[in-house]
């Protein structure tokens, strides 16, 4: 039997499996080299209060980074979770100019995401546009509304106690986010790995038209995943406004792009059908310690894009040549 | 496991190489946080700021930012300075609100934080430096009229918006001073709401309405433009000077032209030195920053602090045919 490029997880679920071990064990080695060649440039890395505020780096985007793997395993993709968070982030700081307390002010949040992942939902699978299309559409329109709304002002004045989503700490150095994190990614992994419903987004994702004739909804599951990645931009944008104290229609400007690297970088492919929430957590840490790293040694920030871009091709393009010089 | 192996060694090489000569324990580190990288006016301050550490010998200066005029950008920065233990920080913020935390926790360790060009609230750092005061400006945009009218005449000002605070206080200072300017009569006021095209047609109807104008003030970026293209369009070059506020790369064409004698605007170089000279003068303890108190920095002479702990620098400084080359490329 020959094997093709498309693999339905149900049949060749062992090589798939080992690929996606290889691949996870490799970013794990990433992510200890870079540790420890952080802790060799820089005397001041290796510090738990230091540390700490380095998770800050990564726990927003990554809580996204899950839904966002889903929704790109299903073959779909958002790119208007930053412009989520800035219309969420606006719309709470204009509830809390009319006296709304921190349960408001979380219903809101979780609302606008959901409300704007509803939207995109809505257009993807009930008019058949292209993903792509319609949230480079929304990624505008969202963070339009909120330019509109604020022009250069700022909503600030948030009550004190919701302060602590963003900084807040569970115990000694654990911050509320960090704790967060880790419960979202076990709920992503069991949600993706254990469920028929992760089964199901593995089988859109590699073959749309199969998944339909095999009784699989795919339309109704797409939205959902639109409304998850709807969600868990309303709950960054919770997080990061605790974090700041203000709104400016510009915050998690560019947030998109480095969460579809985290994502990609997590060994979920870029076409949909494969990848693990496993992954992904890996991949937000070696994000974090990079960026946290290389700003130790006050390296410039679009130097330090350009690192991750070079890490994004390495870390995809090395497991290609290897098989392929192993094949030769 | 040679893949991860060669990657080990890769990173390990890179990260050699990427590590700066350690700090000697006698450098005193200052950071320079700015509001984005790659902006002229700020790689103008970081200039400045280095010649402050060379006269000072002993400062080693971290020019630093986020890629984004972000606030969250801003904060991953200022947590890895102070991370690596920075003696004192000066920061250009994005957010006066956003910063106060982790400046705090700045401070908290010891470091000097100041804030300068855009400040940060009053209990997010030890000080504010603003480039210059609404009175020293109210007497710059005047002083820049009368420099050109030794025998008086007649000057009309083009303003923002009725309702824009900056232009308005301003406008409130330099009628504090006019009396130092006998002969200097202001016929009009004028609003071009920061609109281009606004402000060219009523500097336009300001020079058919008053045929004898010898000057008209714009303090703001937009409206100087905009009159003196209105002056040069009309002939008037010569007849009616155009001064203010503006930036250098957009008015080097007017003053070329002749249809702007001189200008005015902070001048990024001085700032970023006397960023850097107070926050070494802080951090080492040479002087303390309180409410009344003065901080030397330098060549550009002495700060004194009102009580929210925030103070000028300086006069705005003057461009005109003699310096605008030297300035046109950088903001």
């Amino acid at each position: 039997m020959t094997t093709t490029d498309r693999h339905i997880p149900d049949r060749l679920q062992s090589p798939l499996q080992t690929r996606l071990k290889s691949w996870e064990t490799l970013l794990l080695v990433v992510a200890v080299a870079i540790f420890i060649a952080n802790s060799f440039a820089s005397p001041y890395f290796l510090n738990a209060w230091n540390l700490s505020d380095a998770t800050f780096n990564f726990t927003e985007k990554a809580m996204i980074a899950f839904a966002m793997a889903l929704l790109i395993i299903s073959g779909e993709i958002d790119l208007s979770v930053a412009s989520i968070i800035a219309l969420a982030s606006t719309a709470m700081g204009a509830a809390v100019q009319y006296g709304a307390g921190t349960p408001e002010l979380i219903a809101i949040g979780l609302g606008v995401g959901l409300l704007c992942g509803a939207f995109n939902g809505a257009l993807v699978t009930g008019m058949g546009l292209p993903s792509i299309v319609v949230t480079i559409g929304t990624m505008s329109l969202f963070r339009g509304i909120s330019y509109i709304v604020l022009g250069d002002q700022a909503y600030g004045g948030y009550p004190s106690d919701f302060a602590w989503f963003g900084r807040g700490y569970v115990w000694w150095v654990i911050s509320f986010e960090l704790v967060l994190f880790a419960v979202l990614a076990v709920i992503y992994a069991v949600i993706l790995h254990k469920t028929n419903f992760g089964r199901a987004i593995y089988a859109i994702g590699n073959n749309p038209t199969g998944a339909l004739f095999s009784g699989i909804r795919v339309a109704r599951i797409k939205f959902i995943l639109f409304l998850l990645t709807g969600l868990m931009s309303g709950v960054a944008a919770i997080c990061l406004t605790s974090r700041l104290g203000s709104t400016r229609p510009s915050i998690a400007f560019g947030w998109e792009l480095e969460i579809v690297t985290m994502v990609v970088l997590g060994g979920v492919s870029i076409l949909g059908g494969s990848g693990s929430i496993p992954g992904v957590v890996i991949a937000a840490f070696v994000m974090g310690l990079v960026t946290f790293g290389l700003g130790l040694l006050n390296v410039p920030g679009i130097v330090m894009s350009i690192f991750i871009g070079l890490l994004l091709i390495g870390v995809i393009a090395l497991p290609r040549l290897w098989s392929r010089m192993r094949r030769a | 496991m040679r893949v991860a192996k060669r990657i080990l060694a890769t990173l390990a090489a890179a990260a050699t190489f990427a590590a700066p000569a350690m700090a000697q324990d006698d450098t005193v580190r200052i950071a320079l946080v700015v509001k984005a990288l790659g902006i002229g006016f700020f790689e103008a301050a970081a200039e400045g700021a280095q010649e402050a550490a060379d006269e000072l010998g002993n400062v080693e200066i971290i020019y630093t930012g986020p890629t984004d005029t972000t606030a969250e950008g801003q904060i991953e920065v200022i947590n890895s300075l102070i991370a690596q233990g920075v003696d004192a920080i000066a920061v250009s913020a994005n957010d006066p609100d956003a910063l106060v935390p982790v400046l705090q926790r700045a401070m908290d360790r010891g470091i000097t934080v100041i804030s300068w060009d855009s400040g940060v609230a009053p209990e997010g750092r030890q000080m504010h430096l603003a480039p210059s005061s609404d009175a020293l400006i109210g007497r710059m945009i005047i002083q820049l009229a009368a420099d050109h009218l030794p025998d008086g005449g007649q000057v009309a000002v083009l303003s923002a918006s009725a309702t824009a605070t900056n232009q308005n206080t301003w406008i409130a200072e330099m009628n504090e001073v006019m009396g130092d300017y006998p002969g200097i009569e202001v016929v009009a006021t004028v609003y071009g709401d920061d609109l281009a095209d606004k402000s060219y047609r009523e500097a336009q109807g300001l020079m058919q309405s008053y045929p004898d104008l010898d000057a008209i003030i714009a303090p703001t970026s937009v409206g100087i433009v905009a009159a003196a293209q209105a002056v040069e369009d009309a002939g008037m070059i010569g007849q009616v000077n155009v001064t203010g506020l503006g930036l250098p790369s957009e008015m080097a064409g007017a003053i070329e032209s002749g249809a702007s004698q001189s200008f005015a605007i902070w001048n990024p170089i001085d700032l970023g030195y006397a960023a850097t000279m107070i926050a070494y003068n802080l951090s080492q303890g040479n002087a303390t920053a309180e409410a009344g108190g003065s901080i030397p920095m330098g060549r550009m002479g002495e700060v004194t602090l009102d009580d929210t702990m925030s103070g000028a620098m300086s006069d705005p400084f003057v461009y005109d045919a003699s310096n605008i080359e030297q300035f046109r490329d950088i903001f």
